[in-house]
């Protein structure tokens, strides 16, 4: 008994220790952004501020509005259209399986693995040739193209769990291919899709390599002026914290309300689902 | 394609309306992939193919200059210092990077799973760094670890002082090549930044595992008279051992590709004690216009993660089906 008390103990111990180390970049995140400018300094890291001051916000947000903005345009057509082509595959991929849909399918979801690197210059050069370089269009086609194969895996896991039951008594009930797709698995997919939506949503918000080679100047998405804004000399501490915050706010929301959710997707992307 | 000219000639001789429904139905279902299917073949595959193609011209230049090189790029590279360290750098960030995230996902999923009081804010606290970018991770913990604030200012007081990512040592170094082969200790300090990023990756897969696990079979265990920890090593961790391999295959890839962290949080760092292949690639392609190069480093890159992804996706893919 006396074991299992000092066992107990040692277990919270470590728990709490480590969920400390965990927030301590939330804390220093939210001490610095608000603090006023003089009282940013590397010796007063820690300290919290004498006055809550909001001025690195209101900088930091006039810096990255507008990317801000591009982001958004960025990810909401990018999600949707990448989910409802996952959605159409999936459904192929799991309902309607002929001779070598399974090599069509493994062909594909090696894609989610290269290194974007692998593909970036003829992506470019192509994006170029036909007039997307440095466009947010340009952008959502890539991740559009790039997300098939993670949004397709998630899609066909999903609906693996609908019982092949169904579809054929809807085949023998006379339902088409269309008919069984837009009304007995799309009513089914609602969470499907949430969870799909999240996962893109997420990756498409967060991603850099694409933004930061396909974009310049006027049409970088949030994160690459968040690098920027940091990369740069004269801008303060307390700007580029308030910054951070700020091009982070939407993932975390979505992660604070829909964490289910997130995680779902976490597990369905591991291939095996 | 033979079954389906089959399937026709039957529907023409004898017209059979379930036949024929189900023919178009086919017919529909191959077209709803095949977009796709050739959006992939010709992004990731014929585009991986062109990048090969680059990386065997001489287009070192603005101006794209396709004329056969060879293997000159890639011979350069493995002479390279830069490249022979960002090699080294990647042996071992990708070592520490996957031993620590399984390390903390196992500890904190099993604690996790012991009926703790708070499981819900626990899981939470070390999950929501998943749904930040690498680039707001970089960021943060540039100044976290920061040699001159940061953490340093608690550790003033064991007076220990670690210069984190700018420490320039190589830890059991020896000659190799022409760069000092042996942990760059800069290195650990990304290593943290990455971990407290994607632990919530893998404890939520072996949660997920712990919790597929069913109790009768601790039970029986326990009946026969195991330790907790017996059961745990003996019993729970085999069963794991295929959640553990999805996580080494999916951290190795991460790792293996890693960009946006480093580039955000240290740069090449001095003597390229934290430079990686996608930083140096990036630099040197859109930065120094070296596309022959970069080329060759991305298909190095691609087949260091092939050497992972493919016997994965094969063996994963048979047990499937």
């Amino acid at each position: 008994m006396a074991k299992n008390t000092v066992f107990k103990v040692l277990k919270y111990t470590f728990l709490i220790m480590m969920a400390f180390l965990f927030l301590t970049p939330v804390y220093v995140i939210i001490v610095t952004s608000l603090k006023p400018l003089d009282e940013v300094s590397l010796a007063e890291m820690w300290t919290l501020p004498s006055t809550i001051d909001f001025t690195s916000y209101t900088q930091a947000f006039t810096e990255l509005a507008p990317n801000f903005m591009n982001s958004i345009y960025l990810v909401i057509p990018a999600t949707l259209i990448s989910a409802l082509l996952g959605a159409m595959n999936g459904y192929v991929l799991s309902k309607w399986r002929f001779k070598g849909s399974e090599i069509i399918f493994t062909v594909m979801l090696f894609g989610m693995f290269i290194p974007y690197q692998s593909i970036l210059i003829p992506l470019i050069q192509f994006l170029r040739t036909i007039g997307l370089y440095n466009s947010i269009t340009g952008l959502i086609f890539t991740h559009v193209v790039y997300g098939l194969p993670i949004t397709t895996l998630m899609f066909r896991n999903f609906y693996a769990n609908i019982p092949d039951s169904m579809i054929e008594s809807a085949k023998i009930d006379g339902a088409s291919f269309l008919s069984i797709f837009r009304r007995i698995i799309i009513p089914l997919s609602i969470s499907g899709f949430v969870v799909v939506a999240i996962w893109q949503f997420t990756n498409i918000w967060n991603e850099f390599l694409f933004a930061v080679t396909i974009t310049n100047s006027g049409s970088q998405p949030v994160m690459v002026a968040l690098q920027n804004l940091s990369g740069s000399q004269i801008v303060q501490w307390n700007v580029q914290m308030a910054g951070a915050l700020i091009a982070a706010m939407p993932t975390l929301l979505v992660y604070i309300i829909l964490g289910k959710y997130f995680v779902r997707g976490l597990l369905a992307g591991s291939v095996k689902g | 394609m033979e079954q389906q000219v089959d399937m026709n000639k039957k529907v023409a001789t004898k017209p059979h309306k379930k036949k024929k429904r189900i023919t178009k139905d086919h017919l529909l279902a191959v077209s709803f992939l095949l977009p796709s299917f050739i959006l992939i073949l010709i992004f990731v595959y014929g585009f991986i193919g062109w990048t090969g193609w680059v990386s065997l011209s001489n287009w070192n230049t603005l101006v794209p200059d396709f004329s056969f090189a060879g293997l000159k790029n890639y011979i350069y590279l493995f002479g390279d210092y830069r490249f022979q360290a960002d090699l080294r750098n990647t042996v071992f960030f990708t070592i520490l990077f996957i031993g620590a995230v399984i390390v903390m996902g196992l500890l904190l999923s099993a604690l996790i799973d012991s009926k703790i009081k708070g499981e819900t804010f626990f899981r939470n606290v070390f999950l929501f760094p998943m749904a930040l970018s690498f680039v707001v991770t970089g960021v943060v913990w540039q100044w976290l670890l920061n040699p001159s604030t940061g953490f340093n200012q608690f550790l003033e007081v064991f007076g220990i002082q670690p210069k984190w990512y700018t420490d320039t040592n190589i830890l059991a170094g020896f000659e190799w090549g022409s760069i000092e082969f042996g942990l760059p200790v800069a290195i650990v300090a990304v290593v943290i930044a990455a971990v407290w990023q994607m632990t919530g990756f893998s404890l939520a897969m072996y949660l997920a595992g712990l919790r597929g696990i069913p109790e009768e079979l601790r039970e029986a265990a326990r009946i026969d008279g195991a330790s907790e920890f017996q059961i745990y090593r003996k019993v729970i961790l085999p069963m794991l051992t295929p959640i553990t391999v999805s996580v080494v295959i999916i951290m190795a890839h991460i790792s293996l590709k890693i960009f946006d962290l480093i580039y955000a949080m240290t740069g090449s760092g001095a003597n390229f004690v934290t430079d990686v292949p996608g930083v140096y690639m990036f630099e040197t392609t859109f930065r120094g216009n070296y596309y022959a190069n970069g080329s060759a480093i991305a298909i190095i890159m691609l087949l260091l993660v092939a050497v992972f992804i493919v016997p994965y996706l094969i063996t994963n893919r048979r047990g499937d089906s």
